[in-house]
């Protein structure tokens, strides 16, 4: 059965400018989607994804000019069409949904008046009018109290209902395409589930067209009919979602499966004095508890993932490791040995044990100092290193996260690349010769084969220097890929944990079931099965 | 909302202290002048007897604290004491005075704001644009002149010609229509003063949320390039903007010194100038005080509309 065709790209070219020079971002791209199909765009950042997603609406970003190909959108040449007629297409007949709702929301209007909003100006229909349609959409995505909830404001509402409440907005003018950009990415693995179920119902039902665009294989399956990969502003290949999943004929296409399959040997259960152990610690922001009475152990040259969904406490437990967020009961015991609980009565010796990379290399790593005094600050401070020591101490670390000193020591951090970054955020931790290592979402920022080369760099400094690692995630391959142990961390409370294997092995605690039943295979009945299931069960 | 009241109460009560603290500043500061100042009242050639005598009749025999004191009080109940320089009560001085000074800022104001505030929004929107280039750099030109020069360009151009008074002549009795007309020139010569800052504030704070991803979105839900300005960056510039107007208004009310000089304008500023060069300390302290409230209040209010114009802190969680 094939339908007429709704948005058809060919030659697509597009430039980027950085600086005064313009380069090609996307090199010819042709794209045709029919009318009530969903087409998956995949591939990892700088594939151009995006800006092509954004193109089938005619725009282009600051910074972006399109080029060259034609953009035929039923009929209407894109490209051809006046500033005018684009405005009368968007939000009216091609709509979008961005990565971060709640970024994208405006914060200083309510939910209700940012979905009137389309309808109105478009003159689809009255205020009256789209403010009852709301409500019933909001309904349809399964948002709780859709009544009222349109009367909130965009800080008062979750990010996954954020995500639904902006599904919803882009059907408001009921749009004959609609462009997810990313639409779960920012989402927990089991909120994730929810708005995808949504999204992909709610376009069902509505027979709208769409492009999804995701780097995540497994969460585009179940929602695209088609998937077409893309690899720096070209096309790899494109086919039906089943024939791509079960037999991809490129290169690059099948390295995108291997990434999961890293998996470091198992170790034997550890033994003896933990060189951090966490104790009944209790912790509150204000007088709100926020940990509640957890302990769990982390051991020299081992890694103990701490998997949870925000909110459930991993990041302030990393708070009160280091000193930041002194406990209110509990203690934190370094090679058995209490330590203070607050930063400041902690001595150099006893800070130099634990230190830290985080999430974002972006905006940990300070923008005006160059990799030289990145990296040789820990040293100098802990170690007292200076000069020609410091010096040699700094290409040593270089060398060991693997750039080359000659190349790079002398660099700003605006001139690497994301995985480059967080390869300083290691080193610079490393330069404290500490015993234990934080790891806070470290690779969830990255696309995944970079996220490999950072697992793998992970684990050949842990054999080396027998490192712990306590590895904060929501992400449940990693921890498959890089943990000895686990613990499972829900509302501040610890609800379960043990070696890897057996975390991985049924039965799990109820909770722990829930996050590994949530993680998106690479089967496009996985949702439907999942969600039968459960319904199933209740 | 209970929270934004007793956000309210908790700004006014810091903003009393800090009054309380500046009126220690300003006595204290008279005190630290050099010589006594009875002796500077009645010159080098006075007797010790009169000298002694003006000092009883001052209460200058007090210590200071109790001097203090009953200054404070006064000046809480309206009544400043009286001038040195000619024994009328200071409150009478400054009452007419107050109102011509707040009525000159709130003309200013009232031609002002609404212009920088559009040309603001306007140059925004068509950034880059001639028209942004021509009304940065008329701005830019308008705040780099001295304010005389300014005046005194005004009144070559349109006082000379007879089109507006150059000097005010205005009493208690004068109608409001003559008020407005007469006061035309030293409200321009602010206008053209401070426009520039608010105009370029309220750019800089709407440009800077157009890189913003809800801004993006508005783009893509097809709207105009007005209504993406008007309500989804406005709305979100509001709390730089208001300060930044605070702050300008504050200036009107308490910076106006030389324009009224020029235009032999009856304000505080005037009256301040007179009685700093008659050492009428009593006047000094007065005006020095009410100039510190206006500062005090406008900052409050500015603060209290930028929380209520922010969702986030107007409707908690």
């Amino acid at each position: 059965m094939t339908r007429d065709v709704l948005l058809k790209i060919e030659g697509l070219r597009i430039e980027g400018r950085s600086g005064d020079t313009w380069t090609e971002i996307v090199k010819g791209v042709d794209l045709t989607l029919h009318k009530g199909e969903v087409l998956g765009l995949i591939g990892e950042s700088g594939a151009g994804k995006s800006t092509v997603g954004l193109a089938a609406m005619g725009f282009a970003r600051d910074g972006c000019r399109i080029t060259g190909g034609t953009i035929d959108f039923d009929g209407i040449d894109l490209r051809r069409a006046t500033e005018t007629q684009r405005r009368g297409l968007r939000g009216k007949r091609i709509a979008y949904v961005a990565q971060s709702a709640a970024a994208s929301f405006n914060p200083a209007h309510r939910l209700i008046d940012q979905y009137c909003e389309a309808p109105v100006v478009h003159g689809v229909m009255s205020r009256d009018a789209a403010a009852k349609d709301a409500v019933d959409l909001y309904r349809r995505m399964q948002l709780p109290a859709p009544e009222s909830i349109g009367f909130r404001y965009p800080h008062q509402v979750s990010g996954g209902q954020l995500q639904r409440a902006m599904t919803a907005m882009a059907m408001s003018c009921r749009p004959d395409l609609i462009i997810f950009d990313e639409p779960t990415t920012a989402l927990d693995v089991t909120t994730q589930i929810e708005v995808l179920a949504a999204i992909r119902d709610i376009v069902r039902q509505f027979d709208t067209a769409a492009i999804y665009i995701t780097h995540d294989l497994a969460v585009v399956a179940q929602a695209a009919d088609r998937i077409k990969v893309l690899l720096r502003g070209e096309e790899v290949e494109e086919a039906e979602t089943r024939a791509m999943l079960d037999a991809p004929k490129e290169e690059y296409t099948k390295s995108l499966w291997a990434v999961r399959e890293f998996q470091r040997p198992e170790l034997a259960p550890a033994a003896g004095t933990p060189v951090v152990s966490v104790r009944g610690v209790t912790a509150a922001y204000g007088t709100v508890n926020v940990l509640e009475d957890i302990s769990f152990d982390i051991h020299a040259g081992r890694t103990v993932a701490v998997v949870g969904e925000s909110g459930s406490g991993k990041s302030t437990a990393a708070r009160v490791i280091t000193g930041l967020l002194p406990p209110s009961s509990g203690a934190v015991l370094f090679e058995g040995t209490p330590l203070p609980p607050s930063l400041r009565g902690r001595s150099r010796e006893q800070l130099r044990q634990v230190q830290m990379i985080y999430q974002m290399a972006d905006t940990a790593l300070n923008p005006k100092l160059r990799l030289r005094e990145l990296i040789g600050r820990p040293a100098q401070m802990y170690l007292g290193l200076k000069g020609r020591a410091l010096e040699t101490r700094v290409k040593d670390l270089l060398h060991l996260i693997e750039l080359d000193p000659a190349v790079y020591i002398d660099r700003l951090p605006g001139e690497l690349s994301g995985g480059q970054k967080q390869r300083i955020g290691i080193a610079r931790a490393l330069a404290a010769e500490p015993r234990l290592i934080i790891c806070d979402e470290v690779t969830s920022a990255l696309d995944q084969i970079v996220q490999e080369g950072i697992l793998k760099l992970l684990s050949r400094l842990q054999e080396e220097f027998g490192l712990a690692y306590m590895f904060i995630t929501h992400d449940l391959a990693t921890v498959r890929a890089i943990a000895d142990d686990v613990v499972v961390m829900q509302r501040g409370c610890v609800v379960e944990q043990g070696p890897k294997a057996e975390m991985f092995t049924p039965p799990h605690a109820p909770y722990t079931e829930l996050l590994l039943s949530s993680v998106p295979e690479m089967d496009p009945d996985w949702l439907t099965h999942l969600l039968d299931h459960r319904a199933a069960a209740g | 909302m209970s929270t934004v009241i007793r956000m309210i109460v908790t700004r006014i009560a810091l903003g009393v202290g800090l009054l309380f603290i500046v009126s220690l500043v300003i006595f204290w500061a008279t005190e630290l002048l050099p010589g006594d100042l009875a002796t500077q009242l009645l010159g080098q050639a006075a007797t010790p007897e009169t000298v002694a005598a003006l000092r009883a009749q001052l209460g200058l025999n007090d210590p200071a604290p109790v001097r203090y004191w009953a200054w404070l009080t006064g000046a809480l109940t309206g009544d400043f004491g009286v001038s040195l320089a000619n024994n009328r009560p200071i409150a009478e001085l400054i009452g007419a005075r107050l109102g011509n000074t707040v009525f000159l800022a709130l003309y200013a104001a009232a031609m002002s704001v609404p212009i920088a505030l559009t040309l603001g929004i306007l140059s925004a929107l068509w950034r880059n644009s001639p028209f942004d280039r021509v009304a940065n750099a008329g701005a830019l030109s308008a705040i780099s002149f001295p304010e005389f020069f300014v005046a005194y360009i005004l009144v070559l151009w349109l006082a000379q010609t007879g089109i507006f008074p150059s000097m005010v002549r205005i009493t208690p009795s004068t109608d409001f229509g003559d008020r407005v007309y007469m006061t035309f020139l030293p409200a321009l010569t602010l206008t053209l003063v401070v426009t520039a800052h608010m105009m370029r504030m309220t750019r800089a704070a709407i440009i800077n949320l157009m890189a913003s991803p809800y801004i993006e979105m508005a783009r893509l839900k097809g709207l105009s390039p007005l209504r993406i300005v008007l309500r989804h960056a406005l709305p979100n510039a509001l709390a730089p903007i208001i300060n930044v107007i605070a702050l300008n208004l504050a200036y009107l009310i308490t910076g106006v010194v030389v324009v009224e000089v020029v235009f032999v304008y009856p304000g505080l500023g005037q009256l301040m100038v007179d009685a700093v060069s008659n050492r009428d300390i009593a006047v000094v302290q007065a005006v020095a005080l009410i100039f510190a409230a206006a500062y005090v209040g406008l900052n409050l209010i500015a603060d209290v509309l930028s929380t209520i114009t922010n969702p986030r802190l107007m409707h908690r969680r």
